[in-house]
């Protein structure tokens, strides 16, 4: 089986973020960066599909600067088999339909089977590259799948829906399948597999002919939102803070009697 | 302005939740359209022309089949903006059309300031006004994002549309949400953790907090996931939505799947170290500390009283 796996390099969420000067994105200096939370189960379901049938070739897609190698490293050392990396300076720029064309580019003749995505990133969260990917190369594309399992040829996943409940589906491949947290539980590299990753193929490519698709949308404006809480905030000593706690719930509400 | 509203219909019955989208269309006073895949049997209440295909015959999730009889509506009604729920129907149609009308999609909508979207960015941490340069805009919107004070009325003008075209996929029915045992939604006191207890060990002093106000434990998603805490406490969009008289947030950001099974409880507590979490703000108290420092002395103090 021939498998791409599509993955992003997102600041972690916990970072303390800046605007940048031309005020339409986040400022990109001083973050940690990581694998998109989401990619993490899509790189993990693809390489126990690869465990469980064997003969399964994976290549995992990252498009960005230089430093998204370092993401791109993670991913071989989960036991994807060969890195592309799309250079493009401007990826954090690109909107999503920009996104899947590129991929779409760079996937239309190479016979995929299966496709595996995050169901969005942490970052721009627009939830649409991997059907857009699908719907360009024209094959199937089923989105938020808690459950996957593959028997004779035949995909069987369950789509999370809205109150914890599942669909039940059924496709065959090719087919684009974008992964919601809690698919699996992604593995920690291992330190042999880290090292065995600095041997595999990493290509950089050019960014690949796009079919003429620009931008639909640009941004307006871009700030941090204001603070419709009017809620009390506790900073210092922990002892104080707990009394103060304490005293505000005798206070406030009717659960401490 | 024209506007084609996207309906869901799931498990035999309407969503009711259409009733956003039509608060959402008051709000920008356009013409508006719906569509829906739904059952003659069960009309939403709304004045305006219905384009209904029967559930029956096209099924509940069938992507290729529904793209094409929405195309062909949107073909015929030219409608500047078609709106959908974000939601797993949503997300998973909405790109097909985007990509089918070459058209900007603009995703997970949480308002409209001077007829522009607003969405958040990083965990909601941020946000961007988002201008579409096509003709035509495809938007989803956050659930709960736009409300009605009352409920929707009226009767639509039904006009039933058809396709020859065959699905891809399969779908074959639902699994139940897994929901047996402990029911959060009846607890009047509940201390949730979140992915800031790190390891599974500490999940220990947010149980000891919630025995100490005697109360619930609950977790958010992350914390589920990681199979340290069972999902029947699951607070959240795929959990339990709970309205207790306390709910204390222990380490939990506040992503928005979080904030909308919990934003009503009557006291909110948050414990954070990040004073930028999102949970901030449905907060009526922020305590900025670490957790696994801060719950053991508040569970001690209160078991001391």
């Amino acid at each position: 089986m021939n498998i791409l796996i599509c993955i992003k390099q997102v600041p972690d969420m916990e970072s303390k973020f800046k605007i940048n000067a031309e005020k339409n994105w986040y400022d990109r200096t001083d973050l940690a960066w990581r694998m998109n939370e989401y990619d993490e189960y899509a790189v993990e379901q693809a390489v126990r599909l690869k465990e469980q049938v064997g003969a399964a070739d994976l290549t995992v897609l990252c498009i960005g600067p230089d430093q998204v190698k370092e993401t791109m490293k993670k991913a071989l050392a989960m036991g994807c088999d060969r890195g592309v990396h799309i250079a493009d300076n401007d990826a954090h720029k690109r909107e999503p339909l920009e996104i899947a064309s590129m991929i779409a580019g760079f996937a239309k003749d190479k016979n995929f089977d299966i496709v595996f995505t995050g169901m969005q990133s942490q970052d721009r969260g627009s939830a649409q590259v991997g059907v857009m990917i699908a719907e360009l190369l024209a094959i199937p594309a089923v989105t938020t799948i808690v459950d996957f399992a593959f028997d004779n040829g035949a995909i069987h996943v369950k789509r999370e829906l809205e109150g914890g409940g599942r669909a039940l589906v059924k496709a065959t491949t090719p087919v684009v399948l974008t992964c919601q947290l809690g698919l699996n539980t992604p593995r920690y590299p291992t330190l042999p597999n880290i090292m065995k990753a600095k041997k595999k193929e990493l290509l950089t490519l050019a960014v690949p002919d796009m079919g003429g698709i620009g931008a639909c949308q640009e941004t307006a404006a871009f700030y941090f939102p204001e603070r419709k809480g009017s809620g009390l905030v506790l900073e210092g000593e922990l002892p104080d803070m707990a009394e103060k706690l304490i005293h505000l719930l005798k206070e406030k509400t009717g659960v401490l009697a | 302005m024209k506007t084609l509203l996207v309906a869901e219909f799931r498990e035999g019955k309407l969503r009711v939740k259409y009733s956003q989208l039509i608060a959402f269309a008051k709000e920008l006073q356009t013409t508006t359209s719906m569509f829906l895949v739904g059952s003659p049997s069960e009309l939403p209440q709304f004045n305006g022309t219905l384009y209904l295909a029967d559930v029956a015959k096209y099924g509940e999730y069938n992507p290729t089949v529904h793209k094409q009889l929405l195309l062909d509506v949107i073909a015929k009604e030219q409608p500047d903006r078609i709106v959908f729920h974000h939601s797993s129907y949503g997300w998973d149609l909405a790109p097909r059309i985007a990509v089918a009308l070459k058209a900007a999609q603009i995703s997970e909508v949480v308002a409209i300031e001077d007829g522009v979207p607003v969405v958040p960015v990083c965990n909601a941490k941020l946000r961007r006004k988002i201008k579409s340069k096509t003709a035509q805009t495809i938007l989803t919107l956050q659930a709960g994002a736009f409300g009605m004070e009352e409920d929707p009325i009226g009767t639509p003008t039904v006009v039933p549309i058809d396709t020859d075209v065959t699905g891809k996929v399969d779908c074959s029915g639902y699994e139940a949400a897994k929901l047996e045992g402990v029911d959060l939604t009846k607890s009047e006191i509940i201390v949730s953790a979140g992915r800031g207890v790190g390891k599974p060990e500490n999940i220990a002093m947010v149980q000891a907090l919630a025995k100490a106000l005697g109360g619930e434990y609950g977790a958010s998603r992350p914390v589920v996931d990681a199979g340290w805490v069972d999902h029947n406490r699951q607070v959240g969009t795929t959990g339990r939505t709970v309205t207790p008289k306390l709910y204390v947030a222990c380490g939990i950001s506040g992503a928005i799947q979080h904030l909308a099974g919990m934003k009503k409880s009557e006291f909110i507590v948050a414990i954070n170290t990040d004073k930028d979490a999102p949970i901030g703000e449905v907060a009526d108290v922020f305590v900025v500390a670490d957790l696994k420092q801060f719950l053991p002395v508040l569970t001690e103090k209160l078991l001391a009283r």
